[in-house]
């Protein structure tokens, strides 16, 4: 992160300059001080692969990489996120060569996504967290999982695919 | 669902920071990991003039170990805490707390100041830091002064942090050899506010349990270990206890419930406790 | 245990022959979902000069409207218009309602609301920012009516009606008489009964309602674009509204949409209102719903009160059920409801044959949200009474609750099968399915877990649901509501007509459009894979555009996302017409091929004779010739490569004049059974094992099917275990966050066991039955009844309402609770005010000794002065009448701080023995009102100060803060009697001995 130097005092009424390194790209927009950044990428900067679901940081639906870090969009202001490089679902397959990444294909494949609203947030928090914890157990999968909630898949889907991503697989059956 | 108007002022300096406070008074709010902040400014149920944001003071960010003390400084993140290698021979409640707080994903950016400055009855950093008998360091333009976890929390979102105040850092003391710690809680779904959360300490010659969820803030009881164990007349401690923490009915969960937990998982944690002294 | 087959083995798809349907194809809505570059509605551009809305909601759950200001809110800057209740009345017109009872549901309030959250105005900004900033700035008057909180509440006499003109709640009362109920009670060896009741819960899409309006003056017609999810049944309800003819609405639908699961239904008031406001602006306007607002306000599955009798033989089987029904469908009756009560009326006796049937359906109006389409609509509220019904008869008979429901089974033989109700149950072999489910689902090594945990000690319990599912909604049920007399002055409805068109372009590209409004589901998908086996192309070949333009493309009343249609109707209506235009592609052909036209033949890309295969031609050649070369066609033969087809099911007839009525098409099957176990400490509920068998006739696409069940399957998690829209009893909203609405995450949902078996349809053109709903159905009370297995192992005879939660299981399996000990604090000299719940509200007691006299203490009680420095955050005090006053008071607690014109009166004077002090106020964080009686006491010392206190707080603080609600109030009432006791002269409050004990312990190093 880089250090800061110097105050800086935004004033509520102006919209102030907000650069970030989005997906690779340097981006600059505008925004007053009480803008989301869920809403300065989706409105201000057009990536609308972001989605808002709450606005209160419990689905999950608008995560983003902070300077790496899975984060709620929502509950991050624009301006606080001047300077930092933040990486949303647009930028996996760009930093693929274009092509879906294996996580990607194993949410196709299992059918780990219906509507689809959920589930940019909740890659964003996967490859943050697989970064972290490459072999997790389903237990642990489940608990990072829980950050998210997705109304269509009972998340049977996005289990096994990260299961499978990760070389393992999904228990088919609670508990027994 | 959009704050409210604001200023915004991200400060150089923890000096810069407490200047801005001290003129804002009441209109200013300091903001650092924003985790409960941000929803509520959100909703507008917080409109303050002036916000200002501790997030990138380097000078808050110290996790370190000094003079038998784990001192978190307010820019601190859960996250930072949870992977320090060594939290569990250091605070082994916090250890077993934390995965408790929220979700990785406000794990990651949520802070243990934050927290406590917050004040929410059911959160567990809270809860930790009154159980292990830790404290709050509070720091204005003119002095720093530190209040003693106990005495920190008057009820729901209260505390005795005065408007200029921030919360600089808050102190667990170290566990001691042969002390014992145990954590459970019980919450609606994973990662939900805790209907009754209890800590257990046993150390020395005395068990101590804390809850949080029942009463209007983190609230702590001991007694004396009779023959090396707990003392025979437990469930009728814990059964006062219960009742002195005064819960309430809400939509999950009734007063009835929060005292039964408080008399069962009290007395798990703290046969947990007890069990595991090092 | 073997699982099932999971349909994860995906097929791909390159190069794959034919046939498509019945395959695991993945799925071709997915790669613009992971990539980020899906558009859902918030994503569209939209045009120049949009303005955005934000609605100012009732904080009230009844109260009369007596006025709105707007003047301060137009003022703000960037505030371009704010619309109220008479724009509405000028432009507009009120919602058709189902039933004939004078109650009138306009887009905005009118003279009155009616549930917590009612719009009452909307401001119209340059951006959503700047309309809330402006939405805390208009002024409403409101004068608060007794609320109406409950289904025993709404049907007492003397409750407050919500709608005067109707007169009652109760708004509307059928009853059904089928075959000969009396006589079947009359004959059976007993009567079983349960009464159940079902609370309001929700799918709550991810996505929440968005509508994006433009109005054209010159040709006085609207433009909307909404997540709208049909029934397009209520298109003409919104036209209507908006006074125009259904062609003058023009209503688009996103590429897009973030899940419905019905809920997406409820938007069309909405629709009618940012029309209202485009038009009153005279520009664009922009709507997007927030969670907080969808939850307290959008729309809600009906409660419902349910009792049965069932008339059963020694051996279990019942020979006739007895209903009584009651249905909470909220503040307003919105199309298209009274349905939730309707939809199942041809399947009120579920899976089993029972000829005799005697129901009582009533409809009642509460001070809450309004009802509409939810996942499972209808079929949770009637199982969980017919289920828990059918497992007492098993337990008051003392007979295995498996043996009952095999008993109990339509029998295969009896296919088709005409219920009681006039339902046609199409196909299935029940009792077998059943069987299959038993064996493959191992219930045997069930059980014997069962027995081993139990020999522990442990509480386990199996439950078992055996439902029909109901697909492809007849229009005509709804009619049922409606007297046979009503119904002939009305016209015959029926049917269930899908659209789907087809079209070859000049290269012999294929495009398939529907009218389906798909939320999620792969609708593309499964249309691609029907229409390319028909022409015998590749699966990529096909194009499907699920956009919907009621302008442009070919729609009907029963088009939308709804009924499980999809399979069953719509992707038969697709096949239908592609059939047809290959058909019409044979005849192009058959000359050149020198063949007839039934021998022609599509497969591989290419088109030839049956009897010459090598010569064939390619397809885009064939499609090619109809587009260039039309002149060429023998007389009276069509060129057009395009074909649209109307299909509805032959069996959908309009409800009998004796009311037997086929609600549905198509009935698949469920058979469920689970174990659960029950933590004795905490009474934490845990899903041990769930097999889940369907039937669904022919399967179009497994994993498609299997996404169904499994979402199906996490809502009924849900509805059992978590989700409740809570009120207060007086009406205010506690549930309006994802904190507080509680959906279940990842590590609450199990993995089902999903086993299959198909019974083809013989209504629909593919066999398929509809899938996505039934476990909505079976689930919940399938758990419930597992849980009565568990408890019954206790002795414990009673079942927790839905949700089934921990607090809820604890108070049954945990011993009666010890007494609060004599020396525990509460029954000391200082208490704290201790909660006391009940009645409405907040309530709690408390006393105080203070060294004045009561004179003294009653003279600072009774000076303005004194009490504006009790009353917490007073600013000013004005005295307005005698002993009354308008007060400015910032209330809150830590940074949650709302600005307050309070009422505050002084009542019932007894000098200087007691008085009441009552106080409201209202503010944009809520509502707050409160009454305290105070009573002075003489003593040695002075006086002892004694008080009772009630307290209501609604509007947003409720719904977003209920957790602390009560210790925030407590806190705040507690600060005003400290303050009282410190200017009486007393001693500030002794701190609690715990906090006091710790420290000492801390200075003696004891306890660090």
């Amino acid at each position: 992160m880089p250090p800061l130097t110097s105050t800086s005092a935004l004033t509520a009424e102006t919209r102030h300059a907000v650069s970030i390194v989005l997906n690779g790209t340097p981006r600059t927009g505008h925004a007053h001080p009480r803008l989301l950044l869920s809403d300065f990428l989706r409105h201000e900067l057009g990536a609308h692969g972001t989605r808002v679901g709450c606005e209160h940081g419990v689905c999950g639906a608008c995560t983003v990489r902070i300077e790496g870090v899975a984060q709620r969009a929502c509950l991050t202001l624009a301006v606080q996120a001047d300077g930092r490089r933040i990486d949303t679902v647009e930028g996996l397959a760009q930093a693929n060569g274009g092509r879906m990444t294996a996580l990607q294909e194993a949410f196709r494949r299992h059918h780990a996504l219906q509507c689809g609203f959920c589930t940019a947030g909740i890659l964003m928090s996967l490859t943050d967290y697989l970064d972290r914890n490459p072999k997790p157990t389903e237990e642990e999968l489940r608990d990072m999982l829980s950050g998210h909630l997705c109304r269509c898949t009972g998340y049977a889907g996005i289990v096994r695919a990260v299961m499978e991503v990760t070389g393992q697989t999904m228990k088919e059956v609670a508990h027994v | 669902m959009k704050p409210a108007s604001f200023d915004y002022l991200r400060p150089a300096t923890v000096a810069d920071a407490l200047a801005a406070l001290a003129a804002g008074g009441d209109d200013a709010r300091v903001i650092a990991g924003g985790q409960s902040l941000m929803p509520m400014l959100n909703m507008r149920l917080v409109q303050p003039r002036l916000l200002i944001d501790l997030g990138r003071l380097e000078e808050l960010r110290t996790l370190r170990v000094e003079d038998g003390w784990l001192s978190v400084g307010a820019a601190v993140t859960q996250a930072e805490v949870l992977a320090r290698r060594t939290l569990a021979q250091e605070v082994p409640l916090l250890a077993a707390a934390l995965p408790w707080v929220g979700h990785f994903q406000t794990r990651n950016r949520g802070t243990l100041c934050g927290s406590v400055a917050h004040a929410d009855p059911s959160a567990e950093t809270p809860l930790c830091l009154v159980a292990t008998g830790g404290e709050v360091v509070l720091r204005n333009l003119r002095r720093r002064r530190t209040v003693a976890a106990a005495d920190f929390f008057l009820g729901p979102l209260t505390t005795v942090k005065a408007a200029d105040e921030i919360v600089e850092c808050i102190r667990f003391p170290l566990a001691r050899p042969g002390s014992g710690h145990a954590f459970r809680e019980q919450s609606m779904r994973h990662g939900d506010f805790a209907i009754a959360a209890c800590a257990a300490t046993v150390d020395g010659e005395r068990a101590s349990l804390a809850v949080g969820g029942v009463a209007d803030r983190p609230t702590t009881r001991s007694w004396p270990l009779v023959a090396g164990g707990l003392p025979p007349d437990l469930d009728d401690a814990l059964n006062a206890f219960a009742w002195d923490l005064g819960g309430d009915d809400d939509q999950h969960a009734t007063a009835r419930y929060r005292r039964d937990l408080v008399r069962r998982i009290g007395r798990t944690v703290l046969e947990e406790a007890l069990s595991c002294r090092r | 245990m073997t699982a099932t087959q999971t349909a994860t083995q995906t097929i791909e798809t390159k190069a794959s022959p034919a046939p498509f349907v019945g395959r695991a194809m993945p799925r071709v809505e997915d790669a613009a979902l992971l990539t980020g570059v899906a558009r859902y509605a918030d994503d569209l551009p939209v045009k120049p000069g949009t303005l955005h809305a934000a609605i100012l909601r009732s904080p009230h759950a009844h109260a009369d409207l007596l006025g709105i200001d707007t003047a301060a809110a137009l003022a703000v800057p960037g505030v371009a218009a704010v619309v109220t209740g008479a724009d509405a009345q000028r432009h507009a017109s009120a919602f058709l309602v189902g039933v004939r009872a004078p109650m009138e549901h306009w887009c905005l309030a009118i003279d009155r609301v009616r549930h917590v959250g009612e719009p009452v105005a909307v401001v119209l900004a340059d951006s959503r920012y700047l309309a809330e900033d402006a939405l805390d700035r208009i002024e409403v008057r409101y004068r608060p009516l007794p609320p109406v909180t409950s289904i025993a509440l709404a049907l007492e006499e003397g409750s407050e009606p919500l709608h005067p003109a109707v007169g009652s709640n109760l708004v509307n009362s059928r009853r059904f008489r089928y075959g000969d109920p009396e006589a079947a009670f009359a004959r059976a060896a007993r009567t079983v009964s349960v009464e159940v009741e079902y609370p309001r819960n929700s799918c709550t899409p991810m996505e929440c309602f968005v509508v994006l309006a433009d109005y054209d003056a010159a040709e006085d017609s609207y433009e909307v674009l909404s997540n709208f999810s049909g029934p397009f049944a209520v298109h003409p309800v919104m036209a209507r509204a908006l006074k125009v003819p259904g062609s003058r609405l023009r209503l688009k639908t996103p590429p897009h949409s973030g899940g419905s699961f019905g809920n997406k239904q409820a938007v069309f008031p909405y629709v009618v209102l940012m029309g209202l406001c485009a038009r009153v602006a005279g520009r664009p306007v922009k709507w997007v719903e927030d969670r907080l607002e969808h939850l307290m306000a959008a729309t809600s599955a009906t409660a419902r009160r349910m009792r049965i009798d069932a008339a059963v033989e020694p051996d279990g089987r019942v020979l006739a059920l007895r209903m009584e029904q009651t249905e909470d469908c909220g503040a307003y009756l919105r199309a298209p409801e009274p349905a939730s009560l309707y939809r199942n009326h041809g399947n009120l006796t579920g899976a089993y044959d029972i000829p005799n049937l005697a129901v009582s359906n009533r409809i009642v109006v509460t001070n809450k949200t309004p009802t509409g389409l939810n996942r499972g609509f209808g079929g949770g509220q009637l199982y969980y009474g017919l289920e828990r019904l059918m497992n007492r008869v098993a337990a008051e008979l003392g007979l295995d609750p498996l043996d009952v429901i095999r008993r109990n089974l339509v029998a295969a033989d009896a296919m088709p099968y005409r219920t009681a109700s006039g339902g046609t149950l199409d196909s299935g072999d029940y009792r077998a399915t059943l069987e299959q489910a038993v064996r493959e689902g191992a219930l045997d090594t069930l059980k014997a877990r069962r027995d081993a945990l139990r020999a522990e000690g442990r509480l386990y319990g199996i439950g078992y649901a055996a439902v029909v599912e109901p697909s492809i909604s007849n229009m005509g049920y709804i009619t049922t509501v409606l007297t046979a007399e009503e119904r002939h002055k009305a016209g015959p409805k029926n049917g269930a007509q899908a659209t789907a068109s087809v079209a070859v372009d000049p290269t012999g590209g294929v495009s398939v459009t529907v009218a389906s409004a798909p939320q999620g589901q792969g609708h593309r998908t499964v249309l691609a894979q029907v229409v390319a086996d028909v022409f015998g192309l590749r699966f990529e070949d096909i194009r499907v555009n699920t956009d919907l333009d009621t302008g442009k493309d070919a729609w009907s009343i029963a088009s939308g996302n709804y009924s499980s249609r999809f399979a069953g109707a719509v992707a038969g209506a697709a096949q239908v017409a592609a059939t047809r235009l290959r058909g019409r592609m044979a005849a192009l052909v058959a000359g050149p091929l020198n063949c007839r036209v039934e021998d022609v033949r599509f497969a591989g890309g290419k088109v030839f004779s049956d009897a010459n295969p090598d010569n064939s031609l390619s397809f885009s050649r064939v499609a090619a010739a109809g587009h260039w070369a039309p002149g060429t066609l023998p007389d009276g033969q069509e060129a057009a490569l395009r074909e649209t087809a109307f299909w509805t099911p032959e069996p959908l007839k309009a409800p009998t004049d004796a009311d037997h009525i086929n609600s549905s098409a198509c009935y698949g099957f469920i058979f469920d059974f689970c174990g659960v176990e029950i933590d004795r400490t905490t009474g934490a509920l845990r899903i041990d094992r769930y097999v889940t068998m369907h039937d669904a006739g022919r399967l179009l696409n497994p994993l498609l099917v299997e996404g169904q069940i499994l979402g199906g399957f996490a809502h009924a998690v849900g509805t059992a275990l978590y989700e409740e829209y809570a009120y207060g009893d007086d009406g205010r909203f506690l549930s309006g966050t994802f904190a507080d609405y509680l959906v279940p995450t990842a590590c609450e949902v199990p993995v089902p066991v999903i086993l299959h078996r198909e019974s083809p349809s013989p209504v629909t053109p593919l066999g398929a039955k509809g899938v996505g709903e039934g476990n909505c159905m079976s689930t919940p009370v399938c758990l419930a009844n597992a849980v009565a297995d568990a408890l019954s192992g206790i002795a414990v005879d009673e079942v927790p309402s839905l949700p089934i939660t921990p607090a809820k299981l604890a108070a049954l399996i945990h011993p009666p609770e010890p007494p609060r000990p004599a020396s525990a604090a509460g029954s000391g000299e200082t208490s704290p005010p201790a909660a006391v719940k009940g009645g409405r509200g907040l309530t709690g007691e408390g006393s105080r000794e203070v060294p004045a006299t009561p004179e003294q203490v009653w003279a600072i009680l009774l000076d303005p002065k004194e009490l504006a420095a009790l009353l917490p955050g007073c600013e000013a005090l004005d005295l307005v009448g005698p002993n009354a006053y308008r007060a400015e008071v910032v209330v809150g607690i830590g940074p949650v701080r709302g600005r307050y014109t309070a009422e505050v009166a002084l009542s019932d004077l007894d000098p200087p023995n007691a008085l009441t002090l009552t106080g409201s106020g209202s503010s944009a964080l809520g509502t707050g009102r409160g009454t305290g009686h105070v009573r002075l006491e003489r003593t040695a010392g002075g006086t002892r100060v004694t008080y009772r206190y009630s307290a209501e707080v609604g509007g947003k603080v409720a719904a977003v803060g209920g957790r602390m609600l009560d210790s925030a109030s407590r806190l705040l009432i507690g600060q005003f009697f400290e303050k009282l006791v410190a200017r009486a002269g007393g001693p500030a409050a002794r701190p609690e001995t715990p906090s006091l004990l710790a420290r000492l312990l801390r200075l003696l190093g004891l306890n660090r």
